[in-house]
């Protein structure tokens, strides 16, 4: 059940068959409790040492990284489909909104709005790639929700868009399929859970301040989720894959959480 | 048997029983990785633009270990912490340290310190300054993970973080948790220094002490 990809230069050409996983899912799941175990046991021993920067050992980075794992199934329970973030009145929109990508504002390459496509692939019914039009044409949801960067800032933003609900609905997806991922046209790439994609306050946003998007903030498309960090919304996106398997992130990758959940 | 066993108390136990002295190291280690870890996070977005710390103090070498190390660092702070409590209130060990607890008994403590009259010779029973000290860390440190929810969980305990005044005062509410866990720490570490048979009693048990009376 290997499916023809799009060409991309973050994926391999020839990858696994994923029933490959399923089938081995059992012992991965028993072979990562003993490894959260393990990581829990040795985090004990490691704190009794106290502040000393330990943190560059393997073995540590990957009891933490265990933990990390087991803190994303813990914010997964956690998560409450029909909990619906705070909004704010419009007063409180902060324009233009704060720029931040792993690189600085002045080097954002615009995207040209005439030639750029959406592409799908992995778990949907529709492959056909889609054009800027045929979103826009898509009905459309607004939000004013809180932005809040792992760093520790925030501001409120007013997006609007298609609800990934929606257009994954539209396209066919396997909605029951476990992640949804994105990339970029800046190389840029992360993924969600499906229930965060499937939420009310998930949008794939087109315009913000009832504005078309600007460059620096994602034009012509891109994620905006109340439940989840900023760096959890994707810009500039040029694909979307519904898999079963893991697909990471650009700073999920690099250590930082990957459910990262508000 | 003779008379002079007949006279012995029946039974006598440590000042610090083995349970707390394993819960206080591990809270001690544990304090330490969320500080230090903490530190780390806050230098990425200061609240106060002149209070950064120092790299080499820094639990984790940038943003991602930070966090590794706190989101890790905050199990092991409640696990321990819940059980700390539970022992602490079940045992009765907390109404026996740290009641009563009078502020006139404070006012004197203060008085008796600043005269440099303050008695170390029995370290057995806690002055009113100390149970105040006590008490109050141990509060401190639970408004701190209740604080630490509210930013971890902004929409699904949407609830917490309002009542600490929204995400940015959440974030505020947790620095000022840690200045004054930090600021208890400085002073509890350098007591203990000044008296090194506090911590000796911390390791090993410390002086016998009759048994708890009875209900």
């Amino acid at each position: 059940m290997n499916k023809p990809l799009l060409p991309s230069r973050f994926r391999p050409a020839l990858r696994p068959d994923p029933g490959l996983l399923e089938e081995h899912a059992p012992a991965l799941r028993a072979a990562e409790r003993r490894m959260l175990l393990r990581g829990s046991l040795s985090l004990g021993a490691l704190a009794m040492l106290g502040g000393c920067s330990t943190s560059d050992s393997a073995g540590i980075q990957a009891a933490l990284r265990a933990v990390s794992r087991f803190n994303d199934r813990v914010q997964a329970w956690l998560f409450d489909p029909n909990r619906l973030a705070p909004t704010y009145p419009e007063s409180m929109v902060l324009k233009p909104p704060r720029f931040n990508a792993f690189y600085d504002v002045d080097e954002v390459v615009p995207v040209e709005a005439a030639s750029w496509r959406l592409e799908l692939s992995g778990r949907v019914a529709e492959r056909q790639a889609w054009d800027l039009p045929r979103i826009m044409a898509l009905p459309e949801s607004e939000i004013i929700i809180r932005h809040i960067c792992v760093e520790g800032w925030d501001y409120i933003g007013q997006w609007s868009g298609v609800p990934l609900r929606l257009f994954l609905e539209r396209v066919g997806a396997d909605t029951r399929a476990r992640y949804v991922a994105f990339r970029c046209a800046d190389g840029y790439w992360g993924s969600i859970d499906m229930a965060t994609a499937l939420h009310p306050q998930t949008l794939l946003a087109t315009k913000y301040a009832r504005q078309p998007m600007a460059d620096p903030f994602g034009f012509p498309l891109r994620l905006r989720t109340a439940t989840k960090l900023g760096f959890k919304n994707p810009k500039w996106i040029t694909s979307i894959e519904v898999t079963n398997t893991d697909p990471g992130g650009f700073w999920e990758d690099r250590g930082f959480n990957w459910f990262s959940g508000l | 048997m003779t008379a002079m066993d007949a006279a012995r108390p029946p039974r006598t136990r440590r000042l610090h029983p083995l349970p707390v002295r394993i819960l206080h190291w591990i809270n001690a280690a544990t304090m330490i990785v969320m500080i230090l870890s903490g530190f780390g996070i806050y230098n990425d977005e200061a609240i106060l633009d002149w209070v950064f710390f120092p790299h080499w103090l820094l639990l984790g070498s940038w943003a991602a270990e930070h966090l590794l190390w706190h989101l890790a660092g905050m199990w092991l702070l409640v696990l321990n912490g819940a059980a700390y409590l539970a022992y602490g209130l079940i045992s009765g060990r907390f109404r026996e340290r740290f009641l009563p607890i009078s502020a006139r008994e404070v006012l004197a403590t203060v008085r008796d310190t600043l005269r440099l009259r303050l008695s170390h010779q029995d370290i057995t029973v806690y002055n009113a300054v100390q149970k105040l000290l006590y008490i109050g860390v141990i509060l401190a440190i639970i408004v701190q993970v209740a604080t630490g929810l509210a930013i971890w969980k902004p929409v699904q305990l949407a609830w917490l973080t309002a009542l600490f005044g929204g995400f940015q005062g959440a974030r505020l509410a947790h620095f000022i948790g840690m200045a004054c866990i930090v600021g208890f720490l400085l002073v509890h570490v350098a007591l203990a220094l000044l008296v090194p048979r506090t911590i000796l009693a911390m390791v090993l048990g410390g002086p016998r002490i009759p048994p708890q009376p009875a209900e």
